[in-house]
Formats: structure tokens, C-alpha cells, sequence
């Protein structure tokens, strides 16, 4: 049977990422309890707003089941709001709702880095797929950011992917790779595919 | 007059205001409640319940209605001060075809401009080019032939126009049946009715191939105007809205706070009645409604617009 791919589906653009994993042949299942855990070959944390899936990773009863799945060594890809979500720390957190995260990515997140959606720009950025496992002839992904974190300061074992105008944009840690950019907005599901292969290397 | 697109290219290979960015923004907001507040602390009880963006005003629906008069875009310092009070997008209303308080607004920084007709309209023939700006816009639609009118003028997103401030979903259960029923009769026509099809609804022909051949909007499909309850939330998501706007039924009711609380979780849950009756529980009284039957035609805000 194809591989089971569950997507964090507490809000945000999961639509989109089911979309990117349909196209890669997988099944899909949407991520809204601890049950759903069981039988996934990868997750996705998606984009959306991080204080809101905070607040609902708590509500459902999915943060301790998620962060346990993580930590056990389920491929994981989080995008965005999913980055800031696992990070270690947070910085320009600066809402009345304090985003609560996993701290399974030993890094700083900073969040809305980039000012507000005035700001936001799509462009194409360079990755490093030998990272990833993958060998890859075109290095070059397009990439939407979207009101958009910031890592920094990676710990010794959080290895750059990519950057973009120097600023770290894509971390791999482990089974867990955490990019601050929209690969799921295009039809390019190298991204998707390649966390796929994390459970298999 | 406005520039032609309002989308700007760095030396870098960068864009910024490109149609697929504000689009993305949308994609990010599905699944979540977006919330009217009209100063810093009601927006700081709309984040701390979960909503995933406020929208800025000077007076909700229902007091607009109250008021009377003509109702315009919001204080500029107001909208400061709700920006600086919360860390989710902040979204403001300007009149329909009021391109000025649409400047405005882009250059206060808004996150989402909604050209609504719950503000009183600044042109009754135009709206509002979208494509001219970087900031993306959402636009209230009645039915296919409205959504695809103002898809093509350049919103990012579209929402049932509902009938504001009157807590009654009636409005905005028609505009969403409407719209998802006209989508669907699309998908069946053969490639040679589509043009007078497109004729029929007023619409461009190349959105309207768009719609026939995927089988739904092109930008998400957000219902507003009405919803008081968290049963009336979860009743648009499972006729497909992809988010919901409240305007007045939070503020407007008994207790703010925690139906703010449920209504988020109402979106989160909407096709699982058990979690709907246990967050339905304890909420004090809705706002009192209006029936939107028994209302004068000059009363409707629905009909602004075209």
C-alpha cells in the first residue's frame, strides 16, 4: 500500500500541502486528534497562524502525542508557522497570545521577521539537497514568503539547508526538516518527497 | 490615477505584491475565525481566543446600523493601535470603489483590505482596480457572477456577503448555496456553452473555464455576514465556507470572551456534532437578531455593490 502522509490540520493552509502529497501518490490523512497519529509515515506542520494552532495543539489534546511522535523520529516537515511551532525559543512574539512551542528544533524562531504582508515576496531560493539525501541536478525551489519567521542561532546538529540573501530560510534536524518559506504553493513536490525519504535513509 | 499593477520586482529576483502572495496569505487563514473589534482590547480577546486575524472598525455591523449616516473607513490611530496590540493580521474595511482609503489603509501597513458593503459605498458604478496594490483585497459576493467580477478586478479572497449585523444566517446561507451551486452546474457544461455561460453570469470567460474545469473558486471562499452562534459557524463550514468572519455576534452578545472561545473550536469541530453541543454550552444570550424578511430594501447592505 502507498505510504500514509498526516497533515497538522488545526488551521492553516493544509489544504494546499494535501494537495503537494496527493501529487506525490500518497494517501493523505488530516492530523485533529492523537489517533490520527498512528500509522504515518511523515507529518507536516503547515503555515497558518501559530498562536492559533498553539492554542488548539493544547485544546485537542495533540500537543504531548505530537511532540512524543517528533521526538521518536516521524519525518517531519513545518513550514512557516509550523517552524515557529517547533522551535526551541521564540523571539518578536510580540502578540496578547504567547505561542507555546514544542522545542523540538534547537533554534531560535523569530517570528513575522519580515514585517507584514506588504512585505511578503515570492522569489526562487537555492537548496541543499545533498542535505536532504536527495541528488538533485536543479538546486533551485520556488518559494513564497508569507509574513514569514526567521531561524537563528541553530544548535551544532541543526545543519542549513538553504539560505536566502544570507539569513537561514531551511534547517535540517534529523527527521525533522524546518523551512520558513511555502514550497506547497507551486506544484514542485521535491520538498514533500524528499522528507518522505527521511523515513527510509 | 492608480498604477497598473501594484506589484513591485527587487534586483534580487525578488517580488513583493504578486497575485500568488496575496492569495497565499488567504490559503494561511483557512480553517480559523476572523474576528470584528473595534479598539486594542477587543482585539487582544480575539487573539487570546484563537482568531487568526481581526478586522478593524470603527463600529460593528449591528451599531453601524444603529447609527446611521454614512459609514467610512476606520481612524487611522485606531487601526494603529489594534496593529501594535496583536502579533495575528490585522484587516480594515474601505468603502466600495474608495481607492483613497484603500491607499490609505496599504500604507498604515493593513494586512487584508476589505472593500465591503458594510461601509456606505463611495461609487455606485466602480470597484476598486486590486491588481493596482501590493496589499490583497477580499470582496463580499452574492453569487458566482459577483465572486468572479471582483476575482477579476483582483481579490484574494471571497465572502458571502450574509447580511450584516442582523445575526440572522439566512443571507449568508444563500450567497454560499448560490455560489457553490452555480460552481457545480459549471462543471457539467460542455466547453462550447461556457461563453454563454460567462455571458449569463456577468463573468470573465476565463475565470469562468477556470471554475468549470476545477470545480471551485480559484482564491479561498469565506463566509461572513451574520453568524451569532457557533452552530451558525460550523453550518457554513460544512456548506463549504473555508473560514468564517464574525462581525457583531461576538461583541454584541452577553459574554464575549467565551464565545469567541467556541466559536473557534466550533470551526475546528464543525462536522463533529458532540464537540459542537459540548462547546455550545454555557454561552449566556446571543446577540439579538434582525429578520432580515421584514427589512426595508434600503436597509439591506447585500445589494451594495454588483
Amino acid at each position: 500500500m502507498k505510504p500514509l502522509a498526516g497533515i497538522l490540520a488545526l488551521q492553516g493552509d493544509y489544504e494546499k500541502h494535501r494537495k503537494s502529497l496527493k501529487r506525490l501518490g500518497l494517501r493523505v490523512r488530516y492530523v485533529r486528534s492523537a489517533e490520527d497519529l498512528t500509522g504515518l509515515a511523515m507529518v507536516v506542520l503547515p503555515g497558518g497562524e501559530s498562536t492559533t494552532m498553539s492554542l488548539l495543539l493544547d485544546s485537542t489534546g495533540l500537543r504531548a502525542p505530537l511532540h512524543d511522535a517528533i521526538a521518536a523520529g516521524l519525518p517531519t516537515l513545518a513550514t512557516c508557522a509550523g517552524t515557529i511551532l517547533l522551535a526551541r525559543e521564540l523571539q518578536g512574539d510580540t502578540g496578547s497570545r504567547k505561542v507555546d512551542p514544542l522545542g523540538l528544533l534547537d533554534a531560535t524562531v523569530d517570528r513575522n521577521s519580515y514585517g507584514r504582508q506588504v512585505d511578503s515576496f515570492e522569489t526562487v531560493v537555492e537548496i541543499d539537497w545533498a542535505l536532504l539525501g536527495v541528488d538533485d541536478p536543479k538546486p533551485m525551489l520556488p518559494a513564497w514568503f508569507i509574513r514569514a519567521p526567521r531561524i537563528l542561532g541553530p544548535g551544532p546538529d541543526t545543519h542549513v539547508v538553504a539560505r536566502y540573501e544570507g539569513e537561514i530560510i531551511a534547517v535540517r534536524q534529523g527527521n525533522i526538516l524546518a523551512i520558513t518559506f511555502h514550497p506547497e504553493l507551486s506544484r514542485d513536490t521535491r520538498i514533500h518527497a524528499a522528507v518522505l525519504g527521511f523515513g527510509t535513509a | 490615477m492608480s498604477k497598473k499593477n501594484g506589484s513591485s520586482n527587487s534586483s534580487n529576483g525578488s517580488k513583493k505584491g504578486g497575485y500568488s502572495t496575496k492569495v497565499g496569505l488567504a490559503e494561511m487563514l483557512k480553517g480559523g475565525v476572523i474576528m470584528d473589534v473595534t479598539n486594542a482590547e477587543q482585539a487582544v480577546i480575539a487573539e487570546r481566543a484563537g482568531a487568526v486575524a481581526v478586522m478593524a472598525l470603527e463600529r460593528v455591523p449591528a451599531d453601524i446600523r444603529r447609527a446611521g449616516g454614512i459609514a467610512r473607513m476606520s481612524s487611522v490611530s485606531m487601526i494603529r493601535e489594534i496593529m501594535a496590540s496583536v502579533s495575528i493580521p490585522v484587516m480594515a474595511k474601505c468603502r466600495i470603489g474608495h481607492f483613497v482609503e484603500a491607499q490609505i489603509l496599504e500604507a498604515l501597513g493593513v494586512d487584508f483590505i476589505d472593500e465591503s458593503e458594510v461601509l456606505t459605498p463611495a461609487d455606485e458604478a466602480f470597484h476598486v482596480d486590486k491588481h493596482a496594490f501590493k496589499a490583497p483585497f477580499v470582496c463580499g459576493a452574492k453569487d458566482l457572477g459577483e465572486a468572479l467580477r471582483r476575482i477579476g478586478e483582483g481579490a484574494a479572497m471571497i465572502r458571502t456577503k450574509g447580511e450584516p449585523g442582523t445575526g440572522n444566517i439566512v443571507e449568508a446561507v444563500r450567497h454560499m448555496r448560490s455560489v457553490q451551486g452555480e460552481i457545480k452546474a459549471l462543471t457539467v457544461l460542455p466547453k462550447e456553452e461556457l461563453m454563454t455561460a460567462a455571458k449569463e453570469l456577468q463573468a470573465p470567460y476565463d475565470l469562468v473555464c477556470w471554475v468549470a474545469s476545477k470545480g471551485r473558486l480559484p482564491v479561498p471562499n469565506f463566509a461572513a455576514g451574520g453568524v451569532a452562534t457557533p452552530a451558525d459557524a460550523a453550518l457554513m463550514m460544512q456548506l463549504g465556507a473555508e473560514t468564517v468572519f464574525v462581525g457583531s455576534g461576538i461583541f454584541k452578545s452577553d459574554d464575549p470572551q467565551p464565545r469567541a472561545e467556541a466559536i473557534v473550536q466550533a470551526v475546528l469541530h464543525y462536522d463533529n456534532p458532540k464537540k459542537l453541543a459540548e462547546v455550545s454550552a454555557g454561552l449566556g444570550e446571543a446577540m439579538s437578531g434582525l429578520d432580515v424578511a421584514s427589512m426595508d430594501e434600503q436597509d439591506r447592505m447585500a445589494t451594495r455593490g454588483w
